[in-house]
């Protein structure tokens, strides 16, 4: 059962990471990471929405989704879009200094694939509530690794002398090819 | 006066509120592919068009399916954009979106299962893509069905050009095929790099090397021409 649950965690942390290896939450790790701040803590309030996500699809899928398995897409991001809602109003009434620092991307992890996948793999994976939080939890922790590695690499970035053809985007994505890379090394864990 | 001068720059800007300014409907549909390309200048919807593009008929069926719900989403919330009350124009967006999507998705599983099987949870994912949501808040809420219908169609194809360019550098270089016919012979050794992870992120960012190579250049010889 805890080795199960290891497994889980890790393996969605290091060998299958949302980001790196299975090209989840895009825009956040390209639009938001130029700062190491904003980019942690915006992968906290990923993981706190993924693990939310996690336990109420867990209930859809049990009380709900097994009459009607058609309505699965639009009932998972209906509950997502509320999920973030409540979020938000909650973070901006008792933490409203955070509120003001994450700003436009509170709303924006609606549209965040990483949520939404997450539900997708949950379910075709059959996961019951306690491995649905750690498979969130080892999602979350992982998107907000990624998010602090790839901002402090861009952190200096912005001190370096880069060719003017390489400025706009171009850089970025050929770091996170390496990033990439190095993840792919974590693949050997699998087998041990 | 003053207010108009305002106006119109933010006006020409993809992601403001106020609707776009007037223009015939071969611009709306040539924007998409090239001066305004979802993927290219926009940088939207890279999740999709990195995650399944190492193979060309992934990014054909990707694609087809994409400009269905664009396009349809697109004509509905036209044809609805005066009914719809601002405060809740997001999730009603996205209530529309999904219905679409399911559609797509449900078709795709009844019609080719093999397809619909390697894009995995990529084609309800077509849910958030943000091309989709994004055209829908910028156009498709503020013009007529016509308008909206060529905008979209516009941007689904820029966003298929984008797809089927890293889909077929990937393919052809990672495992020497082209829709599946070997190109080159049994002595190729393919370069398996391009078709796994790292190679989805590295062909993205050649793509945007040399969109900035051709930048700098076209600058340049500007430079050149007015000295």
């Amino acid at each position: 059962m805890i080795s199960n649950l290891a497994w889980i965690f890790f393996s969605t942390l290091l060998i299958n990471n949302f980001t790196l290896a299975m090209f989840l939450g895009l825009c956040a790790f390209f639009g938001v990471t130029t700062k190491i701040d904003t980019g942690w803590r915006l992968g906290a309030a990923n993981t706190f929405v993924l693990v939310m996500t996690a336990v109420s699809v867990w209930f859809l899928n049990r009380f709900v989704l097994a009459e009607a398995p058609y309505l699965r897409t639009i009932a998972f991001i209906v509950v997502i879009a509320s999920l973030v809602q409540i979020v938000e109003m909650i973070i901006k009434k008792f933490l409203p200094v955070l509120f003001r620092e994450l700003g436009i991307y509170l709303p924006l992890i609606t549209t965040n694939c990483a949520i939404l996948a997450l539900a997708l793999f949950q379910t075709t994976r059959k996961y019951n509530l306690i491995e649905g939080i750690v498979f969130a939890l080892g999602a979350g922790l992982g998107l907000t690794l990624a998010l602090t590695l790839m901002a402090s690499i861009r952190e200096r970035l912005d001190v370096a002398d880069i060719p003017a053809m390489a400025k706009r985007m171009g850089l970025v994505l050929i770091i996170a090819s390496c990033m990439s890379m190095a993840f792919m090394g974590f693949a050997g864990m699998g087998s041990g | 006066m003053t207010t108009e001068a305002a106006i119109a720059p933010a006006a020409a800007e993809p992601f403001v509120p106020g609707a776009p300014p007037p223009a015939p409907l071969r611009l709306d549909v040539w924007r998409g592919i090239a001066d305004d390309n979802p993927v290219m200048i926009q940088m939207l919807g890279l999740c999709p068009t990195m995650a399944i593009s190492n193979q060309v008929s992934n990014g054909l069926g990707m694609g087809a399916a994409t400009i269905f719900v664009l396009v349809c989403s697109s004509f509905l919330i036209s044809l609805l954009r005066k009914v719809i009350p601002a405060e809740v124009r997001l999730a009603t967006y996205i209530l529309i979106i999904a219905t679409f999507v399911t559609i797509a998705d449900l078709v795709m599983q009844a019609y080719s299962p093999v397809l619909s099987k390697t894009l995995g949870p990529f084609v309800p994912l077509i849910v958030v893509n943000c091309i989709i949501l994004g055209r829908a808040e910028a156009f498709a809420g503020k013009v007529g069905p016509l308008r909206a219908v060529a905008d979209a169609i516009g941007m689904g194809l820029g966003f298929l050009l984008a797809l089927l360019i890293m889909c077929a550098f990937r393919e052809v270089v990672g495992s020497g095929m082209f829709l599946g016919h070997p190109l080159f012979g049994p002595n190729y050794e393919p370069w398996v790099f391009m078709i796994m992870p790292p190679g989805g992120f590295l062909t993205m960012g050649l793509m945007f090397l040399a969109m900035g190579w051709w930048g700098e250049r076209k600058k340049a010889l500007l430079k050149k021409a007015v000295a």
